[in-house]
């Protein structure tokens, strides 16, 4: 069983919402692992489209690197809508 | 179905764990509450989670045995299909259990090598026999009720995986539990023999049901750490009263009485006495001597020495379309 990889499961609830992680299963294939995916994860209506993902094809940013990885997002207040002086009376904007 | 560190008190894997924290994490505790897979954390908090979930997982995958010895003796082929699906279900929550552990840097085949050797245990109550159809309707009613009371803090577990995975299987644990107290209710309303039978399932299963939530909170030794690590947000003798207080008034809807004459009311406390329970039995059915250890173990090692040749087959089949999309490309 060791030699089955491990595949992580996305499931979107319905149309126009997106793939959302719900967990992940041991398959010997891409098939399996769907099949398996659709009777583990949707036995209650919770989706209509499912992807697998070998889990050895993600890679994942380290909490290690978290402060300088994602820091850039806050200081550049310039990125956010609100940044912005807007004139009395304009609208629409 | 059940998810608690079981253990005999003997167990300790967890002791000296505080004094090992990486930096960082009793911050991260403290504020995010919420540990994920790539976070460092302390060895023993990975060992006693990975510990804990393990025999969660199980406990799962035990407990499917119980329960299906009955799928094909079930009285109407509308409890047959329920029964079923309700097999499956414990099977689904071996599996968000065995890759909720595996994020812990485990993996399955090893995990279940170590159930298959003895080396790690599930839940004691499976190892009681289902000796009437009734015994479906105490399995749901009580042991998925305590399985619940159990159940629902861990879905504030520190440790996210767990928690999710927690999460997905309460909100299946309350069909089960309903679906057992209506067997029992209808067993109860119906001929003098099904409201025997029904009573003789609760008679049987009250005290197993009320050990699942382990040995009492002055003889369980990892208690106390796992509360300080958030992986426990109760301590077992709180979550066992809460058990009790939540099942007398359900027990007297059924109309059946529950094995213990101290049980009332107590104005004082706001709780429900109960007897003292003899937790000799309990040690004895984790050690391995319960009435059905022995035939659980040899049907699951069975299955899955007898399965070997699927197992490979399917790798080998894996292994041949794999070539040829390579071959292709």
């Amino acid at each position: 069983m060791s030699d089955w990889p491990l595949w992580e499961v996305f499931v979107r609830a319905r149309r126009g919402v997106s793939h959302v992680h719900v967990g992940s299963l041991h398959a010997p294939d891409a098939e399996m692992a769907l099949r398996n995916a659709r009777d583990l994860y949707t036995r209650r209506q919770e989706g209509v489209s499912v992807w697998v993902v070998p889990a050895s094809a993600i890679s994942a940013s380290s909490p290690d690197e978290r402060d300088s990885f994602f820091d850039p997002a806050a200081d550049k207040v310039y990125r956010h809508p609100t940044f912005y002086d807007v004139p009395e009376g304009v609208e629409h904007l | 179905m059940y998810g608690n560190d079981f253990g005999t008190p003997s167990d300790d894997p967890g002791r000296g764990a505080a004094t090992d924290a990486p930096e960082g994490f009793d911050e991260l505790l403290a504020t995010e509450g919420r540990v994920e897979p790539r976070d460092a954390m302390p060895e023993a908090y990975r060992k006693t989670l990975i510990r804990q979930i393990a025999q969660h997982a199980h406990s799962e995958i035990i407990g499917m045995q119980p329960e299906g010895n009955w799928i094909s003796r079930a009285p109407s082929l509308r409890r047959k299909a329920i029964l079923m699906a309700k097999v499956q279900d414990e099977a689904g929550h071996g599996l968000y259990l065995y890759a909720a552990a595996e994020t812990l840097g485990v993996d399955r085949a090893d995990l279940l090598d170590q159930l298959h050797d003895g080396r790690q245990k599930y839940s004691s109550i499976f190892n009681y026999p289902t000796l009437t159809w009734a015994d479906m309707g105490a399995i749901g009613w009580l042991v998925d009720g305590a399985a619940i009371v159990n159940q629902v803090p861990l879905c504030r577990c520190s440790y996210g995986p767990y928690a999710r995975a927690m999460v997905r299987v309460c909100k299946e644990e309350s069909f089960h539990q309903r679906q057992g107290f209506e067997i029992l209710h209808t067993l109860s309303n119906g001929t003098e023999a099904q409201k025997a039978m029904a009573q003789d399932a609760v008679d049987r299963y009250w005290l197993p049901s009320l050990m699942m939530f382990g040995p009492p909170d002055d003889d369980s030794p990892n208690s106390a750490q796992s509360m300080a690590w958030g992986i426990k947000r109760f301590s077992n003798d709180d979550l066992r009263q809460r058990f009790v207080d939540m099942t007398v008034p359900q027990a007297e809807v059924l109309g059946l009485s529950l094995p213990d004459d101290a049980i009332a009311w107590n104005d004082e406390t706001g709780h429900y006495d109960f007897s003292p329970i003899d937790f000799t039995e309990l040690f004895e059915v984790i050690k391995g001597n319960g009435p059905c250890n022995q035939q659980r173990m040899a049907h699951r090692t069975g299955a899955h020495n007898d399965g070997a040749w699927a197992r490979e087959a399917a790798s080998a089949y894996a292994a041949k379309q794999a070539a040829r999309l390579v071959a292709v490309a």
